[in-house]
């Protein structure tokens, strides 16, 4: 009895090992395919910004100071995102400012009933609006997986198949802080004529 | 999502899976006994024929109604969700053409990047009561449409919590088990009222042979399950969508991070009396509210329990916003 016994311990811990290491793989791989998806939705909003840009450029001559923190923004945030999944802490700072700018530009943006009055605009607006949702969900979906994946490796049974499957805790994309949060000032000494 | 929260997603996509098969088996099954036992009591009034009549010993119904059950099962499974838009009379969005069509699409976009599921196809049904369903095999290849109604009703918000109660069908493969059904019940509904009106005139011309009682019971017994036969189905139908509903709507605010919105939408969705025409009972099952208006789903209770399709809606509402408040509570707001 003694050597059959032996085995089937043998055998149960070496399908444990399997269905470890492979769910931490699999994990990993989502980790990665989440981050991807921030990617991609980044990428979408930068291209969508110049358009924003060009559309309310013309109705917006005194405006200058907002739309140009926008761009500024948006570039430095393409420049950032080149360096790929190891600069998430710079990437989501850069990509935190840009929100913030353009939260503040559509604020501006509503203030002005004639820019609003074309259709264009509303379209954009919804685009825009859209493409934040897009990237915060993005970011949601990513946040949720890494947790889990960070969770997984380090609770004990996992624990000891994470050097095996080379697991390293994954960066979770930030929050913006409390600051940037707050409603945006808007100087209503600027206020257009109508 | 936490940790049970994704086991919990595995082993609703396993039993669905597995419910699915058990379905398809089900069903086959139930019509090689149609087929079989035809064949067996068809076969106890040859047997004392005399010598030179026919002999039914060979069970030909039997095989055969198993393989048309079995193809009936495979051309569901094809051609599940294509039939079920169909009969509702859905219609496409290939290319947004006005702003409320290019706001669904966005925000089921916006969903289906917080599912971290592909993008369904979207439809829209020109139906004003607000409804909404998903249909599909996997998610892969999954359907998702709104009636008229909810365009015209909900804000975008509560848009995003109908989409995101959706993609929650989809992501679980409740779609797989439902879309299944809404096509087998179909099926057997169809074949009942084709057959029943071939069968109602059926003289037995054999009066002199005087058949046994056992023969008589079994042929009771067979022509009993073939009536209820759509009955069973729709039962199936009822029992498999019940508990669903929590566990998509959770989905739901899982995704969003936004339950409030949810339960304002299903408050509207509630609050709009009339049933959705355009849904017909086959695919009520589907569907994120009753789409007959039944009475039923107001209260919890046994006979709501056996007849309706979804549970309550005070419920449901309740328990979406016991979540949103905990949410609220827990940001110190």
């Amino acid at each position: 009895m003694g050597p059959l016994a032996l085995l089937i311990v043998l055998v149960v811990v070496g399908a444990w090992l399997i269905v470890a290491y492979n769910g931490l793989i699999a994990l990993k791989n989502q980790t990665l395919n989440a981050f991807k998806q921030i990617d991609v939705q980044l990428k979408r909003r930068h291209d969508l910004i110049p358009n924003l840009v060009n559309a309310v450029r013309g109705a917006m001559d005194f405006e200058k100071s907002t739309l140009e923190a926008v761009i500024q923004a948006r570039n430095q945030a393409v420049k950032v995102n080149a360096t790929g999944p190891e600069g998430i802490k710079q990437i989501s700072r850069a990509e935190n400012t840009l929100s913030s700018a353009l939260q503040r530009l559509m604020v501006v943006v509503e203030q002005y009933p004639q820019l609003r009055a074309t259709g264009n605009i509303g379209q954009l607006q919804e685009e825009l609006t859209s493409t934040e949702n897009k990237v915060a969900f993005a970011r949601q979906l990513y946040n949720d997986t890494a947790t889990l994946y960070n969770t997984k490796q380090q609770q004990f049974p996992t624990s000891l198949v994470a050097g095996l499957a080379k697991a390293q805790p994954a960066d979770l994309w930030e929050i913006e802080d409390q600051g940037e949060k707050a409603v945006p000032q808007v100087d209503l000494s600027l206020k257009p004529k109508t | 999502m936490s940790d049970e929260a994704s086991l919990n997603l595995f082993q609703q996509q396993e039993a669905n899976r597995r419910r699915t098969v058990l379905l398809v088996v089900g069903f086959v099954a139930f019509f090689a006994w149609l087929g079989f036992g035809g064949d067996y009591i068809y076969y106890l009034f040859t047997r004392d024929a005399p010598r030179y009549a026919y002999h039914h010993t060979v069970p030909w119904f039997g095989i055969g109604l198993s393989l048309v059950a079995a193809a009936i099962a495979w051309y569901a499974y094809r051609t599940g969700p294509q039939k079920v838009l169909w009969s509702t009379g859905a219609r496409e969005i290939v290319e947004p053409r006005t702003d409320q069509e290019r706001q669904l699409v966005n925000v089921v976009e916006e969903m289906a990047i917080a599912a971290g599921v592909p993008r369904p196809r979207i439809w829209i049904v020109d139906d004003p009561d607000p409804n909404a369903f998903a249909t599909g095999t996997d998610p892969l290849h999954s359907h998702i449409a709104v009636t008229q109604g909810v365009l015209d009703l909900c804000t975008r918000d509560e848009l995003q919590g109908v989409a995101a109660h959706e993609l929650g069908h989809v992501k679980n493969l409740d779609v797989r088990l439902m879309t299944m059904l809404a096509a087998l019940v179909g099926a057997v509904a169809l074949m009942h009222d084709g057959t029943s009106r071939v069968l109602r005139p059926g003289g037995g011309s054999s009066e002199e042979r005087k058949p046994s009682p056992l023969v008589l019971i079994l042929l009771v017994v067979w022509i009993v399950s073939w009536i209820l036969a759509p009955i069973i189905a729709q039962l199936l139908a009822l029992g498999v969508s019940r508990k669903r509903e929590y566990l998509a709507d959770a989905m739901s605010a899982q995704f969003t991070r936004n339950p409030l919105a949810l339960a304002s939408a299903l408050q509207k969705i509630e609050g709009a009396e009339a049933p959705t025409t355009h849904i017909k009972r086959g695919a009520a099952h589907l569907c994120i509210a009753d789409p007959l208006g039944r009475r039923l789903t107001s209260h919890e209770g046994l006979f709501a329990d056996a007849l309706a399709t979804h549970p309550p809606m005070v419920k449901r509402i309740a328990i979406l916003r016991g979540m949103g408040y905990a949410q609220l509570k827990q940001q110190g707001r």
